[in-house]
């Protein structure tokens, strides 16, 4: 039941965050600092998991890869697709989840705690405007950039562990990777980006702006935010994969 | 001037507020009394619409704040300045840049005149050398000045201030009333105060409204409290015996039994 009520509210937050803004200049200004928070910000750590995981595909696809009769060179497009479909989108945004999103809902809870809301509120700001849409509009713009850098870092990184190891030199692979090459597939990949964006910015930013208590309220918001975006993200994965593939 | 009529606020089933009705008037400090849990922090929310009350309406100098729409009230909190029990400052911006806030969003001045007047509301709490510290760097009464700066760096025509002297030492206590009652003459605010400070009754308390689990159990000014004879009012206002004295001794002042400079040895000599 709870969960159907909670559902209104988020529904009428994300309706209520659609107003005139009171300053363009303002908002525009914040839209700007989100940008920098959290792309700028999310860049090491996306970075980071992009090579090393697409290095473990290589060494892993090149495991399992036992018949002698399939060509080498196909192990770099099987990088290259699970990179582009699954990794780089899909693991980038659950890390970001937890970056990103315990970030947005613990300021939102204590600017809520600490009444810095309903000081915003007084002044006459829709602090839902204000505070929320700024985020999650800096989420859709930057995430899936991180989303295409992680893509081609987790390729990278698989080319370069298959030349070090001497799985794969960088001949073959670079021949894999031109091979049967789909568009779609990065389309489809920047579909996820967007909804899971939507998703690591939004739910947290629920549980945050929502928040009632104290400090231990703040942390257990967060908590709960992290945990749900990061099984929305997954559900949402399953559905999308499911209509779109 | 300011009238509520009938105010009511309850949180599930349990009443907070039951039937409030008062006037505030312009430029006086208009004091709001009770314990804590009295519902102080309740009827300011619902006089500044950021709480919706069940009942009631609140009037402000004739525009009936109840029966606007979203917007017109937006409009209207602009003339509303308010100063929060933990002073509600930005804690990612400067003290400067907190009270630029207000006037970037809602004022087409020049950087040039948003910075004198930024300097100017500073420089009116007694702040001159914390213009680039951070909240978390300055301490509890300097906090509660920068939030009465930023409250009417906008020249607000209503100003609200929640338990202005919460976690404040006596002294700085005094300071923080005094500035808030010279801002309120000097700008003909109309000032509403909730606070349960006992010192802050007798010096700015030009009305006083006591609040009692939810209702108004007494109305009058600071020489009316000497003489109420209210047992709530009293047992809450002269809580302990040395306070008891203080009023006694109060009543024989103003009743003119001793002179203002406290001249006793008559009475003491008996
Ligand atoms: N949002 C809320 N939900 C439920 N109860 C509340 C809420 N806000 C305040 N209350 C209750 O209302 C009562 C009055 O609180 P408050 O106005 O904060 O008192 P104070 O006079 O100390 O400012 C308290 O018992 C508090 O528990
Ligand atoms: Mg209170």
């Amino acid at each position: 039941m709870k969960i159907f009520t909670s559902f209104g509210e988020f529904i009428l937050m994300l309706k209520g965050m659609f107003t005139k803004p009171e300053n363009w200049r303002m908002y525009w200004k914040e839209l700007m600092h989100q940008c920098v928070e959290l792309g700028i910000g999310s860049l090491g750590i996306v970075s980071i998991v992009a090579v090393f995981i697409g290095a473990v595909s290589t060494l892993q696809t090149s495991y399992q890869f036992i018949s002698p009769i399939i060509p080498r060179s196909v192990i770099a497009q099987i990088v290259r697709d699970t990179v582009i479909l699954e990794f780089a989108p899909t693991i980038t945004c659950v890390v970001l989840a937890g970056v990103v999103g315990s970030k947005i809902s613990s300021e939102l809870g204590n600017m809520r705690v600490s009444e810095q809301i309903d000081a915003l509120e007084i002044m006459g700001i829709n602090t839902k405007a204000y505070l929320i849409l700024p985020k999650i509009t800096a989420a859709l713009i930057t995430i899936p950039m991180l989303v295409v850098l992680a893509m081609v870092l987790g390729i990278w990184g698989g080319r370069f562990v298959g030349e070090v190891t001497g799985i794969l030199p960088t001949e073959i692979f670079d021949r894999g990777l031109l091979e049967a090459f789909v568009p779609y597939n990065v389309k489809f990949a920047l579909v996820k980006a967007y909804t899971f964006a939507l998703i690591i910015t939004a739910i947290p930013a629920y549980f945050g702006y929502n928040v009632k208590g104290g400090a231990l309220e703040i942390g257990r918001a967060s908590t709960t935010a992290v945990v749900s975006s990061c099984i929305i993200i997954l559900l949402a994965d399953y559905v999308l994969a499911t209509i779109l593939l | 001037m300011i009238s509520i009529n009938n105010i009511a606020k309850g949180f599930s089933e349990k009443p907070v507020i039951e039937g409030v009705s008062a006037e505030f008037e312009t430029g006086k400090c208009n004091l709001i009394i009770g314990a804590s849990g009295s519902g102080k922090t309740v009827l300011m929310k619902c006089l500044v619409g950021l709480i919706t009350p069940d009942a009631g309406e609140i009037i402000y100098d004739g525009e009936n704040f109840s029966r606007m729409n979203e917007d017109a009230k937006k409009i209207m909190r602009r003339k509303i300045g308010m100063l929060f029990q933990g002073s509600a400052l930005f804690d990612s911006k400067t003290v400067e840049q907190n009270i630029m806030f207000p006037l970037d969003m809602f004022s087409n001045d020049t950087r040039a005149e948003k910075q004198k007047r930024v300097d100017m509301v500073l420089d009116r709490v007694n702040l001159t050398d914390a213009h680039k510290k951070f909240p978390a760097e300055i301490s509890g009464g300097m906090k509660k000045r920068v939030g009465i700066a930023r409250s009417i760096v906008l020249n607000p025509q209503y100003l609200f201030c929640d338990e202005p002297n919460s976690g404040l030492d006596p002294q700085t206590s005094l300071v923080i009333d005094k500035l808030i009652r010279e801002i309120t003459t000097e700008y003909n605010i109309t000032t509403v105060i909730y606070t349960h400070d006992m010192n802050s009754v007798m010096e700015i308390g030009d009305r006083i409204l006591y609040m009692y689990q939810g209702k108004k159990e007494w109305e009058g000014n600071s020489k009316e409290i000497i003489f109420s004879k209210n047992e709530k009012l009293n047992s809450f206002i002269f809580a302990s015996e040395f306070l008891q004295d203080a009023k006694d001794m109060r009543m024989l002042e103003v009743s003119g039994k001793i002179d203002e400079n406290r001249n006793m040895d008559k009475l003491l000599k008996g």
